[in-house]
């Protein structure tokens, strides 16, 4: 029988190495896995290279990864907001890297990771600083830019509803980059709010199928454990 | 003469946005321009984090988490709105299926370039979000801005200064003084506030006007 529920998040994360390229899900907060984040410090990987949209938010989630000096590389679209202090502070150190990419250039080459492609060429950001370098092209009449595929070892995303296959369905505006991501990683870990028996997920709405997903944790197991811990 | 505050130029392009249209309203004060929409137009506000449909703020004690707009903002869905992932937010966005984006800007050239994400500030924290695709994938993009900065330089200039967001990109800018359309002979006046002379105009602006 497959059963991909982990009992806790602890267990899921517990195989993440030193060095390790992991996706973190939401926008903001909408979306991000927290319980999975918080097991993520308390395991003991170093060095690792986080691609998210936001370097984290207030002292929470991915904020306190960063904080606790575990992440040597970034690579999102948007980390400087109101409540990013802890990146913005280890940032004017030099203490973590930042690989800055157009929202929709981050999109598309999770993307291209999840479904085998090789490159996108792209529209967006051609002429400018963040093109600077990068191969070009010119399309029916129109300039791109060539950007690579983003792969990693590990996602870390929040869904709604899990079963034991990893079928997955999202809330709301909370869903952003579950499903993309879910496709790019050798190893997917969503956090989802009720884990479900087989058949319960309507097979017409289940939005990342069960291959996408290697592990699923429910989100009271995540949060018992990180409280526990904690 | 008195320039139109920020809501007077959110009511402004307001005016302009048609029935049926799906639009983006960057973040800060494009925001506004929702609040002035004519209630007897359906018009679809698209959120790059995946809203189509989006409607106003929700009452207060009734925010949920997992609905913000892209400011990071509690918003809510209108009866037939929907939700979606990234990779089709920004299909929409940069696959020129949105009629029209609106975004605040450092500067605007002559041309149309747009910059609107960094000032080049070497200790600034850099972030640009999903400006460069709005900037080069919207059927339409608007700028609000106001016309000269807090020192009075021209906000409109012949070439820009700060990093670009995107090249010629820009086909309408709205500001406190003016509504000026990018052509291909230059900056052609759509509006001007009244009292203000065409001279006048064209002082405080960093490119050739065309009456």
């Amino acid at each position: 029988m497959i059963d991909k529920i982990f009992p806790s998040a602890a267990a899921a994360l517990a195989d993440i190495p030193t060095g390790a390229t992991i996706m973190v899900g939401g926008f903001g907060t909408a979306g991000m896995p927290l319980g999975l984040i918080e097991a993520l410090i308390e395991q003991e990987a170093k060095e690792l290279t986080i691609v998210s949209n936001n370097a984290g938010n207030g002292d929470t989630g991915l904020a306190a990864l960063l904080n606790a000096r575990r992440v040597r590389r970034i690579i999102c679209s948007f980390p400087r907001q109101a409540d990013s202090w802890v990146f913005d502070r280890l940032y004017k150190e030099g203490a973590i890297e930042l690989e800055l990419v157009p929202q929709g250039n981050l999109a598309c080459r999770i993307e291209a990771a999840g479904a085998g492609l090789g490159g996108v060429f792209t529209p967006t950001g051609y002429g400018t600083q963040l093109a600077q370098d990068k191969e070009t092209r010119e399309i029916g009449g129109r300039h791109y830019v060539l950007e690579y595929p983003i792969h990693a070892d590990y996602a870390l995303i929040k869904a709604e509803r899990g079963d034991r296959w990893g079928n997955l369905t999202y809330r709301k505006a909370a869903r952003n980059f579950g499903p993309i991501m879910a496709r790019a990683a050798r190893c997917t870990i969503a956090q989802v709010r009720e884990v479900v028996p087989l058949g319960a997920i309507d097979p017409e709405i289940v939005v990342t199928p069960g291959i996408f997903v290697q592990r699923v944790v429910s989100e009271g197991g995540a949060t018992v454990t990180a409280r526990r811990q904690a | 003469m008195k320039g139109l505050n920020r809501n007077q130029l959110a009511a402004r392009i307001a005016r302009d946005i048609p029935e049926g249209a799906y639009v983006n309203l960057g973040i800060g004060a494009p925001t506004l321009v929702a609040n002035y929409l004519p209630p007897e137009r359906e018009i679809f506000l698209q959120s790059e984090n995946g809203i189509l449909g989006m409607g106003p703020a929700p009452p207060q004690g009734e925010e949920d988490p997992d609905l913000i707009n892209a400011g990071k903002q509690p918003v809510t869905l209108l009866t037939g709105g929907c939700f979606f992932h990234h990779g089709d937010s920004f299909a929409m966005m940069r696959g020129g299926h949105l009629d029209i984006c609106v975004m605040g800007a450092f500067q605007v050239s002559g041309e149309g370039d747009l910059a609107n994400w960094s000032t080049g500030a070497l200790d600034a924290v850099p972030a640009v979000g999903g400006a460069m695709d709005l900037a080069i994938g919207a059927k339409r993009v608007f700028v609000m801005m106001d016309h000269v900065t807090k020192a009075g330089e021209p906000k409109i200039v012949a070439q820009c200064t700060y990093p670009l967001t995107g090249s010629r990109c820009v086909n309408r800018i709205y500001t406190d003084l003016a509504v000026l359309d990018v052509t291909r002979d230059g900056l052609r006046i759509a509006d001007i506030v009244p009292g203000l002379s065409f001279e006048e105009l064209q002082r405080c602006t960093g490119a050739p006007l065309l009456r």
